[in-house]
């Protein structure tokens, strides 16, 4: 038997690692796939809890975060492709109109 | 109806002229304006005249009548309160009398001058403060008087605004005086701490004159409250009566118009600070070395203005620096305990002093504007009324009998020469100082009237001057002859009435004079006759026919510029100041400290602004990195409790 | 060592190789690729927990829907290997340690309580997927519903963004 805080661990490492991603990643959709990383960290967490203590609540839970993952991904990745043709970059640092 | 009732009436009257003048008056022909500002005056003198009348009639019983409670505080009041007694009915006539007649002799000399309305306003005005200042049974309303006179003489000094020297000698005169004024004021604030009140006498005799009568007197060279007091007192007198070291606006306040002169600063403005010696004689008589600063100062200051004006060029002054000495004569007067000797050359003063600026006022005039003296001469035969009423003047102010002024001189060198200790001294000096007098008046009419003709005829037109202004020249001199007839010494076989009349006020202040010999009496009025003589020969030993003038150099040349006393003031005390001014307060605190601190807070703002405009990079990593630090702290806060209690010993 | 925990720390050490390869790769596709194998791994960890329904889910809409989408998007904007621009100094600086901290905090969290928590997870007995469609239109059925609704306006904001300018 796997004790439950393994997976917890792994849950926290593969956030961790996603943060990590997420922060020195340049490309817009490679910065997107750092926060599905961390999605599916947390979706662990949940089914490991949801095991752990008897109750199917939490892998009710995780499909609504597929879901929501889904529906974000589609919304996300239409934006990144108007950014895109409009800056003509995908590097995330050339996106900033917003410099003083 | 009874006057005294209303005693407020008699100075309301020339208020209510000037407002009207001032407020209205600028489009209005010169006859209205005349007829308000010397209606409002006359109708005060009139007034004033039915005043005495009563208080004679009321068998002199000294009035006083609270009218309005201004402030109180706590058991302290100081009310509009208005007194009449002897000392209040020589000074109110006198006011109202000569300030009527100078008046009337403004009409002619401002006529062709412009800001006409604004001239008698500023008169009027001038009346209302100087007799609240004489009609004021407490030290406060006084005072009013006194800062009012003050203001009035700062208008009227800088009529001519548009002359730079004629503001600056209005400013001068202002803030000289305000040196003096807070001398006043700690006097003041003493005696209230002292006595809990201010006002002169009450029924309750819990007035300050009361308590004070009550009160051990000081003893010689003892700085008790009384001799602090007494002393302040006299040092707002200094200022506002020209005397040593605060007499230096007077002769600047020449700029201001003639009659500004005549009224202000010979008859009446000036003698507020005899005024106010007199009334609080009982002050210092409890109070021995006052008295004696105020004689030793009077004495030094008549003969000091004397030595000045015997150089002077400038017609004006010549008598501003007349008035200086003759003033010292009164406060001399005051510092030996012969009061009513003082107060009575006060009056003399009036009628002469007015006469004599109110006659250079006509030569001026006849002259189209011509001051100096070195530009004068023969006039004697083109401007006679003018020249006998000048002549009049000067023979009076040498104190020949039976002119007023040798009554009222006399009576003050005869107290002194009396007077212990050192009264001998200050009759010697006051003695020369007569000489002197004599010497530079007859010098004055000499070089204007009798020796030859200094200007050019084509130039100027000499004409006498039109009735309005000769004729109060007229009655002043009448005045300036049978003025002094009030008090013929016992030697003419005469009564002192003035005395008598003022006895009453002044109390046993009077004693020393009494018991002087009839010789003795005799001889000094001789040698003062003798004085007078002496100057006026050696006056016209020098002034006769063709007079060249000299170069100015050694004494003449010290005496002519005043003795540098305003170069010395300016390098001693108006320089510091305004270098004090300008670099300290001005650099130092005001740019510095005030506008320092609000642009070191905006410039703060601005340099915090600065750096953190840095976080706003429009980067979105970094915008990133930021919501991350959010979310550690959020973390911290949330795990520490299951965290802390780990982090001693709990192994993982 | 039961069977179990070996399959464990073998689909483990797989989705954290996954997961630094995503980080270390420089073309996205590289990257996009090391995360299906993320994704495979945590079905294979959900399946080896007895949760057969949402592993399957996971390797249907993730892996087979969400992943293709982003595939699809980076051929389509031509996407090159990254440009090393690094206009970030605070991202430098402070992205490790951030992360350290966060996974640190939860990690040692866990690590305290890792005794109170029940000891390891049964098999499938309760998950069956009956059990969790009871759940879902029972307890859950208004969030169910409203996920339908999200799904209609997010494919309603794809279709607006994709609109070429008229």
């Amino acid at each position: 038997m796997v004790p439950t805080s393994y997976y917890l661990i792994l849950s926290a490492v593969l956030f961790g690692l996603g943060i990590v991603a997420f922060v020195f990643k340049r490309n817009i959709i490679t910065i997107f796939m750092a926060i599905e990383l961390m999605l599916n960290a947390v979706n662990l967490a949940f089914v490991a809890f949801s095991q752990s203590l008897g109750k199917t609540d939490g892998e009710v839970f995780v499909l609504f975060v597929i879901v929501v993952a889904a529906a974000e991904a589609a919304v996300g990745l239409g934006i990144i492709i108007l950014t895109a043709r409009n800056r003509r970059s995908l590097n995330v640092e050339r996106v900033d109109l917003l410099k003083l | 109806m009874p006057i005294l009732n209303h005693l407020w009436i008699i100075p309301l009257l020339p208020l209510l002229g000037s407002a009207i003048n001032g407020l209205l008056g600028k489009d209005w022909p010169k006859s209205t304006v005349n007829s308000v500002a010397l209606g409002s005056t006359g109708l005060s003198f009139l007034c004033a005249l039915e005043a005495v009348r009563e208080f004679v009639a009321g068998g002199l019983q000294p009035f006083r009548r609270e009218f309005v409670d201004w402030i109180v505080a706590g058991n302290f009041r100081a009310g509009l309160d208005l007194q009449l007694d002897q000392l209040t009915v020589v000074m109110l006539l006198v006011v109202t009398g000569v300030g009527f007649l100078i008046h009337i002799y403004s009409t002619g000399y401002m006529a062709h001058e412009g800001g006409y309305y604004r001239f008698f306003s500023y008169l009027n005005l001038f009346m209302f403060f100087m007799l609240i200042l004489v009609l004021a049974a407490n030290f406060v309303l006084l005072f009013v008087g006194w800062e009012g006179v003050g203001l009035c003489s700062y208008l009227l000094i800088g009529f001519y605004f548009l002359r730079k020297s004629a503001s600056d000698a209005g400013k001068k005169a202002f803030i000289v005086n305000r040196i003096g004024d807070f001398g006043f004021m700690l006097g003041m604030f003493l005696l209230f701490r002292t006595f809990h009140s201010l006002d002169f006498n009450r029924p309750d005799l819990k007035g300050v004159f009361d308590q004070v009568a009550q009160a051990p007197a000081d003893a010689m060279g003892q700085f008790g409250i009384l001799t602090v007091a007494a002393l302040l007192l006299f040092v707002g007198a200094t200022g506002k009566s020209a005397q040593i070291p605060l007499y230096v606006w007077l002769p600047d306040a020449m700029e201001g118009p003639t009659p500004v002169s005549a009224l202000i600063h010979a008859a009446t403005m000036v003698t507020a600070g005899v005024y106010v010696v007199a009334r609080s004689h009982v002050l210092y008589t409890h109070a021995p070395t006052a008295m004696y600063v105020v004689a030793i100062v009077g004495c030094a200051t008549a003969f000091f203005a004397a030595t000045i004006g015997l150089v002077q060029s400038d017609i004006k002054k010549v008598l501003a620096y007349s008035t200086v000495s003759q003033l010292g004569y009164m406060f001399l007067g005051c510092g030996v305990g012969a009061f009513s000797a003082g107060i009575f050359h006060l009056m003399t003063h009036a009628f002469f002093k007015a006469l004599l600026f109110l006659s250079a006022g006509s030569v001026i005039h006849a002259m189209g504007g011509e001051q100096d003296m070195w530009h004068m001469g023969g006039l004697w035969s083109k401007i006679k009324v003018t020249a006998w009423c000048m002549l009049f003047g000067t023979i009076a102010i040498a104190g020949f009998p039976p002119f007023a002024a040798f009554f009222s001189k006399d009576a003050i060198l005869a107290a002194a020469y009396g007077h212990e200790p050192a009264g001998k001294i200050l009759y010697g000096v006051g003695l020369l100082a007569a000489v002197l007098t004599s010497f530079y008046m007859f010098r004055l009419i000499f070089l204007t009237f009798f020796t030859e003709q200094r200007y050019d005829e084509h130039h100027v037109h000499v004409h006498e001057s039109p009735k309005n202004m000769t004729i109060p020249l007229m009655i002043l001199a009448f005045l300036s002859l049978t003025g002094g007839w009030f008090a013929l010494p016992a030697l003419f076989g005469g009564k002192d009435y003035f005395a008598e009349f003022l006895s009453p006020v002044f109390g046993s202040a009077e004693g020393a004079g009494e018991a002087m010999p009839a010789s003795l009496e005799h001889i000094l009025s001789v040698v003062a006759v003798v004085a007078a003589t002496a100057g006026l020969l050696v006056a016209w030993r020098m002034y006769r026919g063709k007079v060249k003038r000299g170069t100015s150099e050694g004494l003449h040349k010290l005496l002519y510029n005043k003795y540098y006393v305003d170069e010395i003031y300016q390098a001693l005390v108006v320089g510091p100041l305004v270098w004090l001014s300008r670099n300290v307060l001005w650099k130092a605190v005001d740019e510095g400290v005030i506008d320092g601190t609000i642009h070191s807070i905006a410039h703060g703002t601005a340099v915090v602004g600065d750096t953190v405009r840095h976080a706003q990079s429009g980067n979105t990593r970094s915008y990133a990195v930021w919501v991350l630090i959010g979310a550690v702290v959020v973390f911290a806060i949330i795990f520490w409790p299951v965290l802390h209690p780990a982090l001693f010993g709990g192994a993982r | 060592m039961s069977a179990s925990l070996i399959i464990f720390f073998v689909l483990a050490l797989l989705a954290i190789f996954a997961a630094v390869s995503l980080i270390l790769q420089r073309h996205p596709i590289h990257s996009a690729l090391s995360l299906i194998v993320v994704m495979v791994a945590l079905a294979g960890l959900y399946l080896l927990m007895g949760a057969e329904f949402v592993a399957a889910v996971q390797i249907i809409v993730y892996g087979g829907a969400i992943m293709v989408l982003f595939v699809f998007v980076i051929m389509l904007l031509n996407a090159e290997e990254e440009e090393r621009t690094n206009f970030s100094k605070m991202a430098r600086f402070a992205g490790i340690p951030l992360a350290l901290a966060i996974a640190g905090f939860i990690a040692a969290a866990i690590a305290r309580n890792a005794g109170s928590l029940p000891a390891a997870e049964p098999s499938g007995a309760l998950t069956s997927t009956k059990t969790l469609s009871n759940l879902l239109f029972s307890d859950f059925v208004y969030p169910f519903e409203l996920t339908s609704f999200l799904i209609l306006v997010a494919i309603l904001g794809a279709i607006v963004l994709a609109q070429r300018e008229n």
